[in-house]
């Protein structure tokens, strides 16, 4: 008897032994954690020696540009063999994983990021149109206005910077135009620039209350001329502009919109001479999206319990305000930012607060349910516009013509609307 | 005796492989993503390439940067070449520095121009000083498509003639000096030795250049890139915007295919059209 329970005793301890010492193993091995985010030097440099530093394994942070990190997330799939524990990059380019089997699923963390305070609607948005949680959010930014100080003498009578439509900045821009002879309006529609999600999330929806359904309605033409008519004083160098902050530091343009990180160097170059404002607004209000940033598990990693355990180390409410400070993305958990922050990262934190908090803003949300159509779905955006604003294509016949490509990928997809679109039984429709 | 005749294809074997394992491999890749769609053999790629906006556009500046850029670079480098062939002192020096480019990569010399034609760049900066402009002038921009080509051509040409003209310089070399100083006797000019002795005589280092310098302009892409962004789209680039921005790999292979096939048919019309006989040969 005696024998037995010291047996069981035994095997109990050397279970325990044994299970400890392979989480110990775990952690004590590197994870390997392959990031589109946070990729300039300096940034990767902070992630790696402030925000990492108190994580409990040694983490190995990498980072790739967004189409060779999807290009070796299929290869390391496709060849079976694992080398990346660990994936950190925006929704957009974690849902084409989806379908190429390169995210495992992590509803184990999911319950303690809840409990930290991670938003309902953002866990929501981490599983990716299955059942899952594929991801767990991990910060968060959006796009804002920023304008260099001199330009605010041209802003026409009687407008609020805080609260601009679009008939405004257009007076704006003209105006500036008109006396000093430069387009000094900026937009960031080069290749690598992110204008495809001002149409989605700014444009669209202040104009057409929707996204997708609205496509190609008599509002949608209307935003069109008026937007058409807005590019004659933007700054033609707009086409190849990636991120506005070196035409803002250059004096190239004066009033730019695009995401907070890449308006952050100029904004902490020279704080004092920005202010930030967000973006206009039309007749179905102030359209604003905000940007999520996951972090997920590979299959098979080879360090899965490592990987969990950074994934626990940056959700933790210090981590997530020492990631605000130093690098300008906003926590996802429950925390509250310092008073003491950097000039520049100030301008930032005012500029999302107004965006925020504005009266008349409407919440679009990232494309949800595209997977791997979610690059083909911008490229409608980034067609109308070329045709109807750059080569002056008749906006009726375009609209028309894109609608068909955009209902094709819908169908494909089988996406139901998201918003601002009102939900829709099966695919969204374009009307 | 039968290691003797094995031999010549033991030697050509790695060269083979790595050919067949680094080229064969992935065309037969790229010919099956072209033609499949969610594992299914069709069209649909084909169509969705030719229903692009920039389809059409891409597949016309393509072409008329390879008519403007390829007869240029001959002319240029059959003047350089002769220039060069008259040089008795420093022949070497101005050799070495007119194929400095070649030694540049595309994106590089891209960005050299970029430096050079952008709104704050040189160009601008000497108008200015000269009081011939006011402010910046966008050369670049979707408003100024001409300057914008003008400025592709360029770059184009400033980085790849050297590679004509290298092998321009190695075809004039193997032209025996006899046949010109016998014409001379007989009272031939120089225009007239050039133009039924050195041409005819060139006419294969021609066309090697002319196979080499013609696929490589159909797959520009780079100096696009860097001077133009989105506001001149040429095939190569399309292909690349499918395959990164647009993540549809399938229309990306049908670029690249369709690429291949305009390039297959160049080199085949130079082989036909500058066909030498080989007593006419050097």
């Amino acid at each position: 008897m005696t024998g037995l329970k010291r047996l069981l005793a035994a095997t109990a301890f050397t279970a325990a032994a044994v299970s400890g010492a392979a989480t110990q193993g775990a952690l004590a091995q590197e994870t390997i954690f392959l990031s589109t985010q946070l990729r300039p030097i300096e940034e990767a440099t902070k992630v790696r020696q402030i925000i990492l530093r108190g994580a409990p394994g040694p983490v190995t942070f990498v980072v790739e540009e967004p189409s060779p990190f999807q290009t070796r997330m299929d290869a390391e799939t496709a060849a079976g063999k694992r080398t990346i524990s660990m994936v950190g990059a925006l929704h957009g380019e974690l849902s084409p994983l989806v379908g190429s089997k390169g995210l495992d699923p992590v509803d184990d963390l999911a319950a303690r990021a809840r409990e930290r305070g991670v938003p309902e609607a953002m866990l929501a948005l981490g599983k990716l149109g299955t059942d899952r949680q594929m991801y767990i959010p991990w910060m968060q930014a959006t796009y804002i206005m920023a304008a260099r100080k001199e330009a605010l003498q041209y802003l026409p009578a009687g407008a609020d910077i805080n609260a601009l439509s679009y008939a405004q900045l257009k007076d704006w821009a003209k105006a500036i135009q008109d006396r000093t002879g430069k387009r000094a309006l900026g937009f960031p529609a080069g290749q690598k620039g992110l204008m495809p999600r001002f149409f989605q999330g700014y444009l669209y929806p202040s104009y057409t209350g929707g996204v997708v359904s609205t496509f190609k309605n008599a509002d949608a033409e209307a935003m069109w001329a008026a937007f058409k008519d807005l590019w004659t004083h933007v700054n033609p160098n707009s086409a190849s502009y990636d991120f506005m902050q070196e035409p803002l530091m250059a004096g190239e343009v004066m009033i730019a919109f695009d995401h907070v990180a890449r308006l952050k160097d100029a904004l902490v170059a020279a704080p004092n001479d920005y202010v930030t404002f967000p973006a206009p607004s039309a007749g179905k209000g102030r359209g604003f999206m905000p940007v999520v940033a996951g972090l997920g598990i590979a299959p098979g990693a080879p360090n899965r319990a490592g990987a969990a355990a950074a994934i626990d180390h940056l959700l933790k409410p210090e981590t997530q305000v020492t990631m605000a400070r130093e690098l300008g993305f906003f926590p996802v958990v429950k925390a509250d930012l310092p008073t003491d922050l950097p000039g520049g990262i100030t301008l930032l934190v005012e500029g999302v607060a107004k965006t925020q908090g504005a009266k008349d803003a409407l919440v679009s949300l990232l494309p949800v349910g595209l997977g791997a159509k979610s690059g083909e779905f911008s490229k409608v955006y980034m067609d109308t516009f070329q045709a109807i604003v750059l080569r002056g294509a008749p906006i009726r016949a375009t609209l028309d013509a894109q609608a068909a490509t955009l209902q094709t990928i819908m169908n494909e997809t089988k996406a139901p609307c998201w918003a601002p679109d009102k939900p829709s039984d099966g695919a969204c429709k374009v009307n | 005796m039968t290691n003797n005749r094995l031999l010549p294809y033991l030697l050509i074997a790695p060269a083979t492989v790595f050919l067949v394992l680094l080229f064969v491999v992935p065309l037969v890749q790229t010919i099956a993503l072209a033609f499949m769609d969610n594992g299914v053999a069709s069209l649909t790629n084909f169509r969705k390439m030719a229903g692009d906006l920039n389809f059409g556009l891409s597949i016309g500046n393509t072409f008329l940067l390879v008519l403007a850029v390829i007869p240029l670079q001959i002319c240029m480098a059959l003047v350089m070449a002769m220039m060069i062939q008259k040089m008795d002192k420093g022949r070497d020096l101005v050799l070495w520095i007119w194929i400095i480019p070649l030694g540049i990569s595309d994106l590089a010399a891209g960005l050299v121009w970029l430096a050079i034609l952008q709104d704050r760049g040189y160009v601008n900066t000497v108008l200015n000083m000269l009081g011939l402009v006011d402010g910046p002038v966008n050369w670049l921009s979707y408003e100024a498509p001409v300057s914008l080509f003008v400025g592709v051509v360029l770059a184009e040409v400033w980085r790849a003639t050297a590679i004509v003209l290298v092998i321009l310089v190695a075809g004039l070399q193997l032209i025996p000096k006899e046949y010109g100083e016998a014409a001379e006797i007989f009272g031939a000019g120089p225009w007239t030795r050039f133009r039924k002795i050195t041409l005819p005589l060139l006419k294969p280092s021609i066309q090697s250049a002319l196979i080499l310098r013609t696929v490589l302009a159909f797959e520009v892409f780079a100096v696009v890139y860097a001077l133009s962004g989105r506001n001149f789209p040429v095939l190569v680039g399309e292909a690349y915007a499918w395959q990164h921005v647009n993540q549809n790999n399938g229309v990306a292979a049908v670029y690249a295919i369709l690429v291949m096939a305009i390039s297959l048919a160049a080199t085949v019309i130079y082989i036909r059209a500058l066909r030498t006989p080989p007593e006419m040969q050097p």
